[in-house]
């Protein structure tokens, strides 16, 4: 395989989104799921830079990075502000110790 | 050069996001993450696109930091992470072969040099993407209300009171 910067920046995002994916099934705290998310933008925000700038149209993978990047903010911090309404609720932030389904 | 540019700057910010994952204390965790915020804010500075290089640096390293540790602060004692209920062998093997055929279908792409510049984020955000800046407005209230949510001090419901 030829080590060009696209295959080298394709290899960052793949990596970025599998320590992320791991991330998300061994992560118990509540708080860090929210963090674990953010890794997982990254990697997903690098990949719609580099799309937009090798398809030719740098804009549109930059206003749609934008935008993602505008979401993740706000994922973040409704997510925080769940986490810290839920610690007050329950006691704690352990995700299986806050679940009440039942089965 | 280029590519080894990049390969370092990757590797780093890999290795940020796994010390991240399997720090005990998320406060460390939190650092590591603007780390690798700043880190990727570089990447993409390096394609050439340099206003969302600044606005993930400036949200993504600033912002997104100083929610987590206040956030951290209200907590208090539940800052750290637990053991994982997944065994990390089962949830590593997973995670790789998941990795392993992503890379698989995404690899075979090889081409391509970069486009740098050219059609402005603007112009692009402006005239063809006027849906994407409404909603953009659209999470932006939210996000309001989420902070307005996170800095609440209220006493616990009438429910929580039943049940107790």
């Amino acid at each position: 395989m030829i080590v060009t910067p696209f295959n080298v920046i394709l290899f960052g995002v793949v990596a970025l989104l599998g320590v992320g994916f791991y991330g998300l099934l061994i992560t118990r705290n509540l708080i860090k799921v929210v963090m674990v998310l953010q890794i997982l933008i990254k990697g997903v925000v690098l990949a719609l830079v580099l799309a937009g700038a090798v398809g030719g149209n740098p804009g549109l993978g930059q206003s749609t990075a934008a935008t993602v990047i505008v979401a993740d903010t706000i994922v973040a911090v409704v997510g925080l502000a769940l986490a810290v309404q839920v610690r007050r609720r329950f006691g704690t932030l352990d995700v299986p110790k806050i679940s009440t389904l039942r089965g | 050069m280029e590519s080894i540019q990049y390969a370092v700057i990757l590797l780093g910010a890999v290795f940020c996001a796994y010390r991240a994952i399997v720090a005990k204390r998320i406060l460390s965790a939190t650092i590591y993450l603007a780390c690798i915020s700043a880190l990727t804010s570089a990447i993409i500075f390096l394609l050439g696109a340099e206003q969302v290089a600044v606005m993930e640096l400036s949200v993504g390293a600033g912002l997104v930091t100083v929610l987590l540790v206040y956030a951290l602060s209200v907590v208090g004692d539940d800052a750290m992470d637990p053991a994982s209920v997944i065994p990390k062998p089962l949830a590593f093997a997973l995670v790789g072969l998941t990795t392993v055929l992503l890379g698989w279908m995404v690899f075979p792409a090889v081409p391509a040099s970069f486009v740098r510049g050219s059609m402005s984020l603007a112009i692009s955000l402006w005239q063809s993407r006027v849906l994407d800046v409404w909603i953009q407005i659209v999470l932006i209230f939210s996000g309001v209300m989420g902070v307005l949510g996170l800095l609440s001090e209220k006493a616990p419901g009438r429910s929580q009171e039943i049940h107790q």
